[in-house]
Order: structure tokens, then C-alpha cells, then sequence
């Protein structure tokens, strides 16, 4: 498995860096790769029927709990269907979608990438490697949101999504070392044994409050919702692969697979029911006044997200399994609806359905199959979203409390999804065809064969649902749910409340379509709240925090460096300062100092000497040198006292400063004196008092007791471990080698700075 | 070493004949002594950060003497690649031990010591890559001031 992944991911990184050595009509062979891991993960669905779980563990960073162990049970396989079948499609879909676009190596990098990430997170056992692959989602999908790179609406919805995506990562890691502090274990298996213990912890609802800020973060809901219809400025193909399948699913994964774990009857599934409730019913009513066909199906996907948050938070078995369920029937149908959205846009270039109708005449096969997806998302018998449905409502009805209420607002929300599903997947195909779109070209065969197989899909398990529930369903529910169930998908559940509720969304649903006038007018009704819309709360959050840390820059990066110096200076004094006078008392030990000698005695001299030029000279040449001087000096001091490997040390950089400031001589401004009589008193008292408490800090530790195990063990194993004898040095190549390699690593990093910097300028000056 | 006679931009060719002659004559001798504290790092003062330093400080001396362009010459490379190269070279001594099922940067150890240099292990790669890492950056850095500035 680890195999597999990182071969994908090295896939990505040929793909991206192959640059235009691969040829437009090549990208069509590369469905390939999810093809043949979609077969892959099918051999796995044939193996948990005869073990359940399948584990595979890889040692990563054991000492730290962090392995690469992955675990396939029926959540993850599911998901991993999902993400590898819908990718296959997708690939395929957008070889011919994007043909001849010139960054398509970009696309298929970055797109593999992302499918990687959420192969990774699916599988992963590991918290920490969740978190890891959940954040390289974020990544990967900024750059799919983002890929139309150079139109600024495109950039800035990459950037919201990231942020908002990002914030949520960070809240999630918070939750992850909550958990582990508290039960010593990163593995999610190992944590279905202690869901107790968490849930009696009294950080239990700080744990919830972050694992549940990761997962509406990254599944889009309300106030986090925004990001998502923002995110429809990527191209379709995206669109349908990240939110019907993959991205947005991500926080229903973290979810359900914490459900076990942490659904304690009260403030998980309270939240969730609230959150999600709201969530479905808000964006579902906002889906019915859109006009853009990807407009109206962003906000029905946060609905459908929304459905299923509120299902987990039921989190009763009928819950449970209506949520599953429909995470594979939003799946099927939602990504056909995308996909049908990228053809009709392809054919007509434009997605506004207000313009758009008739195209069955043009494209029969792609009406056939955004008819049927339109029903499966509406419910109608005989589609796999009936079956969905009636699971809903039997798992509304079953709530002990309030039950006709939250089945009434399961309803409403059901209705307006129903309008919006036929809106997008329907209106466009009805109806006259307008003279202008008289001569559109059909549609080419590769790009409607996704979305047949889609649709199919949906009516096949629509038909017999025995073979979704069987195959990959029943043992999805096992790892959901703490209790087994005999539940079991069926067509028919017999005459009752189920069947009349189902009965009255559908035909509700369809009086709403008709009924409604499908023009832009309703979008400016629904405009008028965008005042207090989460998303424009947000947005000036940001901007205001841009000035903030425009401002604040301009106050501390002012340029100066003496105001720099200063600023570092009093800061440490007060800093140290109050540590050391708060904490320790204060007390001198003259005994034990070793009396003065005359060497001593004369680099003390030099010392001042040296000093008193420094500040007293004119010449800016006299102050470096004498400031070199005070470099020797301390050298010296360093050889008396047995550390000449700091003392050479010393030595060569001192030398080397001097060189630099020669170097740079000419050009800086005249030599100042500050002859004003504040500024002098000022700089003295820092200097005074910063010089004073580091002698205090020296004397302090001479008294102060101090634990000699590092050293002792050092000077033990420098020769036994080390084979070396001078320990400065083996500290540094051996013991710390590690460190020294990233101060390698800084170093270089400063030079190419250095470089950068004033080749760019030399550049620049060129130029000019 | 300490003070270098300034440059003078206007005329770079300026008579120096006695810095000249003498860096002619320093320059192998700070190599070699470099190269000296690199080696005796292991079991008396140096290693690689001093002697990589010494090394910067001979080729600097050489380009006050001469030019940048001269000492420039004396590299078939740019110094710059002195950081990559090294970079490689302490991390792959790092890496050895992990191919004989070690944990990175575990010091491996020849069990015959070679004459002069003494025991020779993965350390001593370390430190060499570390000797020219630092030869690299501040070559670097200093040749990018000097010529920019």
C-alpha cells in the first residue's frame, strides 16, 4: 500500500515536471493510473469480505507514535472506490474536455497529486499521517481551484479556499494531540477501545470543538460553507472530482470514522444535528435562486453535505445507513450532474440556465443521463436516491424527540434539493431550442461516456440495490456504527408514512420547478443578505487584518537598523530581566573567583582601550578596526579558558567581518556622530543595562547549581560512541550532526539570499 | 590578513606588489593548514565550520590581491556549487548507515586507520561536506557584496 502511494505521488511529480514533452492527444492513456488502482482497490473488496479489516502496517517514526499503518475496512474502501472509479472517469472526461490546453501536465500533476492525498487520508490509521495527507488535500486543490491562474475571480477563490481549508487543518492537528495526550495513541484502531475514557475526559469538549472545526471547515459548513461556490471557478472536471467524491468528503470522512469514537448521545450528535440541519436547509433554499448551472449545484452539494452531517449527528442505525447510503448516491449523481454542466458549457459557452433549453435535441444521451441523475437527487422509485431518501426519513422518524419537526425540515430541505436537481440537470434540456444554438456541435462520445456510466450507476443500484448494500455498504455501516444491524437496502418498504412523505417531496418538488420562474431576478432577492453572509464577515476579517499587519510592518521593519537593534536589545533586557530578578535571588560568590592575572589584566586594558575608540572616533575605518580588536580580545579569553575551538572559531569570523564592512565602506552614508544629547543618553542606558544584566546572568550562574549529566555524558561517549577525542567537534558531527546539517541548510539559505537579493537589484538597475 | 589594503575601484590593478607576492605564497600554506584542521578535528581543536572558514579566508585574501575575477578563475566552478555539493555530501554520509539498517547519521567506522589521517568514518565525510558548505556561503556571500556593492 505505502508502495502504491508514494508511486502515485512520484506519478504526480513526473506528470508536473514532464513540461510539454507529453502530447495533448496522449493525456486521453492516462485514465490508466486511477483506472488500474480502482481495480486494485477492487481485489480489496473481494479480500474484506472474508476478513473485515485488512491492516498494513509500516514503521515511520515509532518512538514518536507516528506510523505509516494503513487499515482497509469498508469506510475506507468505500471512499477509496469512490475517489479511484469517479477519478477514472474524471481523467478520462477531461483528457478531451481540456484538450489542447496548454498547462495540461499542470493539471494532471496536480490532480494526481490530490488523488494520492486522499487516498492517503482514506487509509491512513495514523492521526498525524491524516493530517498530514488532509493538509496536502488543502494544497493540491488550491492549485486545481486556482488553475485558471490568470483570472484574478479564479486566484482569490484558491486563496479563501486554502484559508478557510487550512484553518481547519490546524484545528484538526489540535484535536489529534488533545486525543493523544489523553489516551497515549495516535492509532484511530487503538482508539475505538479507549471511547470512554475520551468522552470522560474534561477535555472532551475542546477535543469535539476541534475535530468538528476541521471537518465543516473542509465539508463546508455553515459559516464555513462559502469557500465552496467560490471554489466553482475551477474547470468542471475539478469541480465534479472535488465535490462530489472527494475533497468535500473528506470532513464527512473524519466523521463517520470518529463516530465510534467520540458520538457520546449528547454534544456530538447535538452539534452535528444542528450544524448540519441548518446547514441543508440553508443551502438548499439558496440553491432554488441561482441561475448558473454550477452555482445551483455548489449550493445543493453543501446541502447534500449538510444532510449528511445531520445524519451522523441522528447517528441512530437507520441514521447511519442513510448516511452511507448517500454518500454514494450524492456521489453518483452529483458528479454526473458536474460533468453534464462541463458539456452543455462546452457547447453553448454559457452555464446560465435561463439561457439555455432543448438541448435534447442535439444531445440525447447526455439528456438521458442528466434526466436520470436529476431524478436519483430528487428521489424518484426506481433511482438509487429513493432508496436514500426513504432511509432519511425512516431515520428522522425515529429521533425519541422532536421527530416531526426535524422530519418536516428533512422534508423542506428534500423539495427544494429535488427543484434545484431538476434546475440544473433538467432545464437546460427542455423546451425550445433557441435559434442561436441551432448549430452547436454534438458532443463528442468520450465526454458523455462518463456521464452514462454515472447515471447508469445510479439507476442500477436504484434497481438493485442489493449489490451496493452487499458489496460495500453493510461493511461500511460495520466501522460506523458500535452495534450491529439487520438492516438492508430494499426498493419496496410497503404502503406507509415513509412512502407518503417521499411522495409528497417528489411531486412538491416538481410543482416548485414549474412554478418557479427560472431568471436572474431571484438572485438579486437573495443578494440583499449578503450583508450579514458569513462570507463577507469573513472577507473584511481578512482585509482588516492585512492593514493591521501593513501597519504593524511599517512600524517595526522602519529600515533602521539601529532602531532594529534597539528594539531587540530592550526587548531581551526587560525579557531576561524580569525573569531574573522575579525568580532568583540575587547573590554574588567572590570566594571561588580565581584572582586576577597580569594577562588578564592587560586584554582588560586593550579592551576598554578599544572600546573608548569605537565610540569616540570620527572615522568609521577606526571603529571597525577597533571593534576587531574587541573581537581578538575575546579570543584571547577564550584560549586562557580551554575552548580553542571557540577561540578559532571567533578568530576567523572576526576576520571575516572586518572584510565585509570593508567591503561595504564606500557605500554606506557618511559617518554619523550623534551629537544629540537624548539620543546618547538613551543608547547608554540600554547599553549599560543590557551589559550589566548579562554580567549579573554570568555570575548568577556561577552560583547557581547546575546538572552536569549532558556534559558527563558527552565527555564519557565522545571516544566510546564517537571514536573521537575533541568533544566540541564530535557534538558537532556526530552527537548533533543532525543540527549541524540544518544550519548547513540555514546558511545556505542566507546566501542565496544574499545572492538573490543584490543580483536582483543589479538586475533591476540594468534594466532601468 | 587582518587590515587588507582597501581596492581601489578605480584602478583594481594598482600596484600591490608586496601583498601579491605574499598571498602567491600564503594561499597553498592557509589551504593546506585548512585542510589540516579539518583533519585533526576529530582529536584536537578544529573541524570542518574552522577550516572551511580558513579556506574562505585564503581565497578572499587572494581576491584583494588580485580580483574577483582572478580568484573566480581559480575555481572550475562557480563557488556556488561548493553548497550543493557538500550539502550532498553530508547528508549522503548520513544516509550510509541507513542502507547497513542503521538509524540515520549513525557513525560508521573503518576498522584499519589510514596513515596521517587517523580512523576514517562517515564523520569525517560529514565534516567535509560541512567544510564545504561553508566555503560555499561565504564565498558567496562575499564575492556577491563585493561585486555588487
Amino acid at each position: 500500500m505505502l508502495a502504491i502511494l508514494i508511486s502515485i505521488f512520484v506519478i504526480a511529480f513526473l506528470i508536473l515536471f514532464s513540461g510539454s514533452h507529453i502530447r495533448s492527444k496522449h493525456y486521453k492513456f492516462i485514465g490508466v493510473i486511477p483506472l488500474s488502482l480502482f481495480a486494485y482497490f477492487c481485489y480489496y473488496l473481494v479480500a474484506i469480505h472474508w476478513e473485515e479489516v485488512i491492516f498494513l502496517p509500516y514503521e515511520w517514526i515509532p518512538s514518536l507514535g507516528i506510523n505509516l499503518n494503513f487499515k482497509v475496512d469498508g469506510l475506507s474502501l468505500l471512499f477509496a472506490l469512490l475517489i479511484t472509479g469517479i477519478g477514472s472517469l474524471v481523467y478520462f472526461y477531461a483528457s478531451y474536455y481540456l484538450k489542447n490546453h496548454p498547462y495540461l501536465n499542470r493539471f494532471y500533476g496536480y490532480l494526481t497529486l490530490f488523488m494520492g492525498a486522499m487516498l492517503g487520508l482514506v487509509l491512513s490509521d495514523n492521526l498525524i499521517t491524516i493530517f498530514m495527507f488532509w493538509e496536502l488535500t488543502s494544497i493540491s486543490s488550491f492549485f486545481l481551484i486556482g488553475f485558471n491562474n490568470e483570472d484574478e475571480s479564479s486566484r482569490k477563490s484558491a486563496l479563501t479556499a486554502l484559508a478557510i481549508t487550512g484553518l481547519g487543518g490546524f484545528f484538526m492537528l489540535g484535536g489529534f494531540v488533545l486525543i493523544h495526550s489523553i489516551t497515549g495513541s495516535y492509532s484511530i484502531n487503538e482508539l475505538l477501545t479507549s471511547s470512554e475514557v475520551i468522552q470522560n475526559n474534561t477535555l472532551f469538549p475542546l477535543i469535539l470543538f476541534f475535530i468538528f472545526g476541521g471537518a465543516f471547515t473542509k465539508s463546508a459548513q455553515f459559516p464555513f460553507h462559502f469557500w465552496l461556490p467560490g471554489a466553482m471557478q475551477a474547470p468542471t472536471p475539478v469541480s465534479a472530482y472535488l465535490h462530489s467524491a472527494t475533497m468535500v468528503k473528506a470532513g464527512i470522512y473524519i466523521l463517520a470514522r470518529f463516530s465510534p469514537v467520540l458520538s457520546d448521545g449528547f454534544w456530538w450528535n447535538n452539534t452535528l444535528m444542528i450544524v448540519g440541519g441548518f446547514t441543508m436547509l440553508y443551502a438548499a433554499f439558496h440553491s432554488i435562486f441561482r441561475t448558473d448551472m454550477k452555482g445551483i449545484l455548489a449550493y445543493s452539494t453543501i446541502s447534500a453535505l449538510g444532510i449528511i452531517v445531520f445524519l451522523l449527528g441522528i447517528g441512530n442505525e437507520y441514521a447511519l445507513y442513510a448516511a452511507l447510503t448517500f454518500i454514494l448516491v450524492h456521489a453518483l449523481y452529483k458528479a454526473a450532474l458536474f460533468l453534464v454542466t462541463g458539456i452543455v458549457d462546452h457547447a453553448v459557452h454559457t452555464r446560465d440556465i435561463s439561457q439555455i433549453s432543448g438541448l435534447r435535441k442535439v444531445m440525447p444521451w447526455v439528456f438521458f443521463a442528466s434526466f436520470i441523475a436529476a431524478l436519483s437527487s430528487a428521489g424518484v422509485p426506481l433511482t438509487f436516491g429513493f432508496i436514500s431518501k426513504d432511509l432519511i426519513y425512516e431515520a428522522t422518524l425515529h429521533i425519541p424527540k422532536w421527530a416531526m419537526w426535524i422530519t418536516g425540515i428533512a422534508i423542506l430541505t428534500n423539495i427544494f434539493l429535488a427543484c434545484s436537481g431538476f434546475m440544473a440537470g433538467i432545464k437546460p434540456f427542455i423546451g425550445k431550442l433557441p435559434e442561436k444554438h441551432q448549430n452547436i456541435q454534438k458532443p463528442r462520445k468520450s465526454l458523455w461516456i462518463p456521464v452514462v456510466i454515472l447515471s447508469s450507476l445510479s439507476l442500477i443500484f436504484g434497481l438493485f440495490p442489493v449489490l451496493a448494500d452487499k458489496g460495500i455498504l453493510k461493511l461500511a455501516f460495520d466501522t460506523v456504527s458500535k452495534t450491529p444491524t439487520e438492516l438492508y437496502l430494499k426498493i419496496w418498504h410497503g404502503f406507509g408514512l415513509v412512502l407518503l412523505l417521499s411522495a409528497t417531496t417528489i411531486i412538491l418538488g416538481f410543482i416548485l420547478f414549474f412554478v418557479k420562474k427560472h431568471n436572474g431576478k431571484s438572485l438579486f432577492f437573495i443578494a440583499r443578505f449578503d450583508k450579514i453572509a458569513p462570507k463577507t464577515i469573513v472577507e473584511n476579517f481578512g482585509e482588516a487584518t492585512r492593514n493591521f499587519a501593513f501597519r504593524y510592518t511599517r512600524f517595526f521593519h522602519n529600515g533602521y537598523l539601529r532602531n532594529y537593534l534597539l528594539a531587540i536589545i530592550i526587548f531581551l533586557t526587560l525579557l531576561v530581566g524580569y525573569r531574573l530578578f522575579t525568580t532568583t535571588p540575587i547573590e554574588v560568590n567572590t570566594e571561588d573567583l580565581s584572582g586576577f592575572r597580569i594577562y588578564e589584566l592587560t586584554i582588560f586594558v586593550m579592551i576598554i582601550v578599544a572600546i573608548y575608540f569605537t565610540i569616540r572616533t570620527k572615522s568609521r575605518l577606526t571603529a571597525i578596526a577597533s571593534l576587531g580588536i574587541i573581537g581578538y580580545c575575546i579570543c584571547l579569553i577564550f584560549v586562557f579558558y580551554g575552548a580553542p575551538d571557540l577561540a578559532m572559531t571567533q578568530f576567523t569570523i572576526d576576520t571575516l567581518t572586518v572584510v565585509l564592512f570593508v567591503l561595504v565602506l564606500f557605500k554606506l552614508p557618511p559617518f554619523l556622530g550623534f551629537k544629540n544629547k537624548t539620543i546618547q543618553l538613551r543608547d547608554t542606558i540600554v547599553s549599560i543595562a543590557f551589559g550589566g544584566l548579562m554580567m549579573l546572568i554570568a555570575l548568577q550562574a556561577l552560583v547557581s547549581p547546575s546538572t552536569k549529566e549532558t556534559s558527563m555524558f558527552f565527555a564519557e561517549n565522545v571516544y566510546k560512541l564517537g571514536k573521537g577525542k575533541n568533544v566540541v567537534n564530535v557534538i558537532l558531527v556526530d552527537f548533533r550532526a543532525f543540527d549541524t546539517m540544518v544550519e548547513g541548510i540555514v546558511l545556505a539559505i542566507a546566501a542565496l539570499g544574499v545572492f538573490s537579493l543584490l543580483k536582483y537589484n543589479a538586475g533591476n538597475e540594468e534594466t532601468e | 590578513m587582518k587590515k587588507p589594503n582597501k581596492p581601489n575601484p578605480a584602478n583594481p590593478k594598482s600596484d600591490m606588489i608586496i601583498l601579491k607576492t605574499a598571498t602567491n605564497y600564503l594561499i597553498p600554506l592557509l589551504l593546506m593548514f585548512s585542510v589540516f584542521v579539518l583533519l585533526r578535528g576529530h582529536y584536537l581543536p578544529g573541524g570542518g565550520f574552522v577550516g572551511g572558514l580558513i579556506a574562505s579566508i585564503a581565497f578572499i585574501l587572494h581576491s584583494f590581491a588580485h580580483t574577483t575575477k582572478e580568484t573566480l578563475k581559480l575555481f572550475k566552478f562557480s563557488p556556488k556549487t561548493l553548497i550543493p555539493i557538500g550539502s550532498s555530501l553530508s547528508i549522503l554520509s548520513g544516509l550510509l548507515p541507513v542502507f547497513v539498517g542503521k538509524p540515520f547519521l549513525t557513525g560508521l567506522w573503518l576498522d584499519t586507520s589510514v596513515a596521517i589521517i587517523g580512523s576514517v568514518g562517515t564523520a569525517l565525510f560529514f565534516d567535509l561536506g560541512v567544510y564545504l558548505v561553508v566555503i560555499g556561503v561565504t564565498l558567496t556571500i562575499i564575492f556577491t557584496i563585493k561585486e555588487n556593492v
